[in-house]
């Protein structure tokens, strides 16, 4: 069942949950049972301290000062980028783009590449199971380029279709953009044989890496990603503050998304020649505590260690879902074999907003509705799910009170 | 009865519940009932899109300036709630639900499920409702 089950004991989970001030209030007048951490992470003393620290004694503009404070919040800032280049094992620093989150990084890569790449009749693949994020920046190159957006099916058990891609892979394909982790069910997409495969025709590939980097060690270059794309937010760090990575030879190739300072080397009204990476994507001032920050959450999930995580985080998932399937008439969406900590289910005769509303009477938080992947429900034919996500401060009890309040739910909804 | 009369009547009831529990399955009782709007209203021209879930509202004129109004809802607790404001709102005349100042969801402890966040489409649904009044008593002057 666990994949190190020696390092998840060696590590006392009960005593991580003290390192997340939040967890300690109560709602409505009940102890919090936070279940939404896919949807956002809490943020443990060690992240909260350091952006204290940074505001209370470090806080200047970075890049431009001759002084010392300025010295100071650089050196921070770029510190911050070297911890994120060492947590994914980018070959370079300048790989590693700070941006505002995944959001903002796909729509870099959609628009910077695209306008370098794609012309009409090229073809994008993504998936039926991507964030709204992961389509919508797509679709608009595409329809500033002509190219068209090619979709791969999701199975019943909330997969992929592995022979749809091979069949939908071919030479007008230009792209391929992915998730690595479902947020909505928890699939996690064999995105290294994905990425294989593309390569072998010379295709680029983008991992949506938002719900994957939480949860387990990415190596981008044991991966061989193009791109690899996520949010600090959801990774114990500050909201604000993202990750692009991208391969040297790409991002040299692309032309600058945002305009502005920092990005440029000179600028005369006739022509601006534009700074080196990893500048060249980051205009303006950038998210100076939010990079600080992400420092700071890296720090502690390494102190814990990801393989800790990951095989603890699949005890909670193990448990939860047997739990779960004990409750008449709940469905579970998303039963791939290779999940990551997720369970989204449908409670029979009961619509998920109800479910929800009643979660939340109980004090506990869970996200309903459609999770901004829309077209996976109209695959599901469902209006939307409860989805309940675990994090390394959760424990069991969370998971039995989440069960509790959904038989109450059910024996008040039906 | 008046628009407020008929909230005073709602804070009244209200008040006899002792936890949420009760609250909440008086709320699903009435959502349970009657559907409350015909079937054939149940389309995209009369579907008010909440993130959460949806409501279809329908407004007709009625004698004496008044306004009726049915709604429905694929969420049961939401459709408890639009009962309970099909009971201060609808048969009123169009100028009083344009005017109306709907204090009984604060009262009764529910502002949470009128408030942007919840997206469940009831607070545009009040405020759609408020319209139709405010137009239909323009119509009428
Ligand atoms: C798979 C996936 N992609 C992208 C996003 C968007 O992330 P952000 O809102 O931090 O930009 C999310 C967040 O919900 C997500 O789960």
């Amino acid at each position: 069942m666990l994949n190190s089950p020696s390092q998840s004991q060696t590590v006392d989970f009960a005593k991580i949950r003290e390192d997340f001030p939040i967890l300690h209030r109560s709602v409505k007048g009940k102890p919090m049972v936070f279940l939404d951490s896919a949807a956002s992470s809490q943020k443990p003393k060690a992240v909260i301290d350091v952006l204290n620290q940074y505001y209370e004694n470090t806080n200047a503009n970075v890049h431009r000062g001759v002084y010392q404070l300025s010295q100071e919040a650089t050196d921070a800032f770029e510190a911050g980028r070297r911890k994120v280049q060492a947590f994914i094992n980018a070959r370079h620093e300048h790989e590693v783009i700070f941006v505002r989150g995944t959001t903002e990084g796909i729509n870099l890569v959609a628009s910077s590449f695209g306008r370098q790449f794609l012309q009409a009749g090229d073809e994008i693949l993504i998936s039926a199971m991507e964030h709204h994020s992961n389509i919508v920046p797509w679709q608009l190159i595409a329809g500033q380029t002509g190219a068209s957006l090619r979709v791969i099916p999701v199975s019943d058990t909330g997969e992929l279709d592995m022979e749809a891609f091979d069949s939908l892979l071919h030479e007008r394909t230009k792209i391929v953009a992915l998730t690595h982790v479902s947020n909505t069910m928890g699939t996690i997409n064999p995105v290294k044989t994905i990425i294989g495969k593309a390569h072998q025709k010379g295709i680029p590939v983008l991992i949506d890496g938002a719900q994957a980097i939480p949860h387990m060690e990415i190596d981008v270059q044991e991966l061989d990603a193009d791109f690899y794309v996520f949010s600090g937010h959801k990774m114990l760090g500050p909201t604000g503050i993202g990750i692009l990575y991208g391969k040297e030879k790409w991002l040299n190739q692309m032309p600058p998304y945002h305009g502005g300072g920092e990005m440029i080397k000179t600028v005369t009204f006739a022509e601006t020649t534009y700074a080196d990476l990893p500048h060249k994507f980051e205009a303006g001032t950038p998210d100076i505590s939010g990079a600080i920050g992400l420092g700071a959450a890296i720090d502690y999930i390494n102190a814990v260690g990801r393989d800790a995580i990951a095989a603890y985080e699949h005890q909670l998932l193990e448990y939860g879902t047997q739990k779960m399937l004990e409750i008449p008439g709940i469905r579970i969406i998303g039963t791939a074999e290779n999940k990551a900590s997720v369970i989204s289910f449908l409670l029979e005769g009961t619509h998920p907003f109800d479910v929800g509303t009643i979660l939340d009477q109980m004090g506990v938080a869970v996200r309903t509705g459609h999770h901004c992947t829309q077209p996976l429900m109209e695959r599901f034919e469902i209006p939307g799910t409860v989805r309940a996500s675990f994090a390394l401060y959760n424990n069991f009890e969370d998971i039995d009170r989440l069960v509790e309040a959904v038989q109450k739910a059910a024996t008040m909804l039906r | 009865m008046t628009i407020n009369e008929i909230q005073d009547e709602i804070i009244d009831e209200f008040s006899f519940f002792g936890d949420w529990m009760e609250k909440y399955e008086y709320i699903i009782d009435l959502g349970k009932g009657l559907s409350l709007i015909d079937e054939q209203y149940k389309t995209d021209d009369y579907l008010i899109r909440g993130c959460q879930s949806r409501v279809w509202l329908r407004a007709d004129a009625a004698p004496g300036g008044k306004v009726v109004f049915t709604a429905d809802s694929d969420a049961v607790i939401t459709k408890g709630i639009i009962a309970l404001l099909m009971r201060v709102l609808s048969d009123q005349t169009a100028t009083e639900v344009a005017n109306a100042d709907l204090y009984f969801i604060d009262k009764i402890g529910l502002k949470e499920h009128l408030s942007p966040t919840r997206s469940n489409g009831l607070l545009s649904m009040v405020k759609q409702m408020k319209l139709y009044g405010l137009a239909l008593s323009t119509q009428a002057s």
